[in-house]
């Protein structure tokens, strides 16, 4: 909708506004959280759901119990190898449209236990993430500000067109392979669709 | 509590025919431990915790210790005669010494208020003959630390109620906290590598030179 219309309109009274907007508007501010925490950046998740910084204002203080409720993973925590498969699963049992916020230093990188043999070296090898969080723990600030980044990113989908979110493909993959128990470490040791490993480019 | 040569002497009184030897520890805290052959460990460990002077009750840890073959070389002067004169010379020995795995038991008397006494068992070699006698029957609370050692080391328990890995996958082969394991080449990009890490920086990276 022309933007000088509907200020024009809005002048007289009128309000409007497109189904799109009124369809992210509505699904920002209801995300709806899993409640899972793997390690210490849990307990800054719990934090930031309590009453100083109260999550709630939001629309994302209704943890839910089952994934099949949820709409946010917030993978709070050292995700070790043994754990990794039933992360993936819990987020193949989620329904579309599903985000994920990898929290902390270990999450999003393996974090202190980076160079160990039985820590995943970030969550972003077998699930798309959406938004990062650095810090050990990240501050529940931190997790705020990655939950409005996320609000934006919802907000900014448009709904047609080749740009529109996986959950409106019809073909996008909503299940990702989870990774089987190897003798030495997991097999497949990183989902490629999802992820490459780190190319070093070095300027002069 | 009493000196290790007594408890000693006292478990040789008790247990029949059971083998105890003092393994000595040099450094300032001198916590040495007692070394009980496998076969009358649990006899010993009952012993432990029965005898009304020592009650251990308490097994607070169980570790898992990895000693590697070893080459001990040892330097003697011998007296020889070379060229008709009596000389002395230096003649290096070398000793082969065997691996192992120990499992060490910390115990202490909750009853009584002592410990630590240090109990130590061993296996045969570290190939093929890695078993010891589980303590769990003895104390409960040695379980899941044994499943530990059993799982990050391999040593097998005899007599365990549930002897399966506790922190790594069931399907998984190797024993991470052994000396010589060979963890997944899966090394990453890292800022500022040092030591081990360095090297494998180098491996990965030859272009950069590990930095």
């Amino acid at each position: 909708m022309d933007e000088g219309l509907r200020s024009e309109l809005s002048k007289q009274g009128v309000f409007t506004t497109t189904l799109e907007d009124l369809y992210n508007w509505g699904r920002k501010n209801s995300i709806w959280p899993l409640g899972f925490g793997l390690a210490c950046c849990a307990i800054e998740m719990i934090a930031a759901s309590m009453a100083r910084w109260d999550l709630a204002r939001f629309g994302a203080e209704v943890f839910r119990p089952s994934p099949r409720q949820a709409d946010l993973m917030i993978v709070a925590g050292t995700v070790t190898k043994k754990m990794a498969p039933q992360v993936v699963r819990l987020y193949n049992q989620m329904p579309e449209p599903k985000y994920v916020i990898a929290m902390g230093a270990c999450a999003i990188s393996g974090g202190p236990f980076k160079q160990g043999y039985n820590v995943l070296k970030g969550i972003d090898r077998y699930i798309p993430v959406d938004v990062h969080i650095p810090g050990c723990p990240p501050r529940p600030e931190a997790l705020l500000h990655a939950f409005m980044t996320l609000q934006r990113k919802i907000d900014e989908q448009a709904l047609t067109g080749a740009q529109r979110p996986r959950h409106l493909v019809a073909e996008a993959p909503s299940e990702y392979p989870v990774p089987e128990f190897g003798e030495h470490d997991l097999e497949p040791p990183s989902n490629p669709a999802v992820w490459q490993p780190p190319v070093l480019v070095r300027g002069e | 509590m009493e000196t290790l040569d007594q408890i000693k002497a006292r478990i040789e009184a008790a247990v029949t025919a059971a083998s105890v030897q003092i393994v000595p520890n040099a450094n300032p805290e001198g916590q040495s431990s007692l070394l009980v052959d496998n076969p009358h460990a649990l006899a010993t460990a009952r012993f432990l915790r029965e005898d009304a002077a020592l009650r251990l009750d308490y097994a607070s840890n169980v570790n898992g210790v990895d000693w590697l073959d070893a080459v001990i070389q040892e330097k003697r002067k011998v007296k020889q005669v070379i060229e008709g004169v009596e000389r002395e010379i230096e003649q290096t020995t070398e000793l082969k010494k065997p691996g192992y795995l120990e499992a060490v038991y910390h115990l202490y008397s909750m009853e009584l208020k002592h410990g630590p006494l240090i109990l130590r068992l061993r296996t045969g070699n570290r190939t093929d003959n890695t078993r010891v006698p589980s303590l769990t029957p003895v104390w409960r609370g040695a379980e899941f630390q044994e499943r530990e050692a059993y799982d990050l080391y391999g040593i097998v328990f005899d007599g365990h109620p549930d002897l399966r890995r506790i922190l790594m996958w069931d399907e998984f082969k190797d024993f991470p906290m052994r000396k010589d394991y060979a963890e997944p080449d899966d090394y990453e990009y890292e800022p500022t590598p040092h030591d081990e890490l360095l090297e494998k920086a180098r491996r990965h990276y030859p272009a950069e030179g590990g930095a």
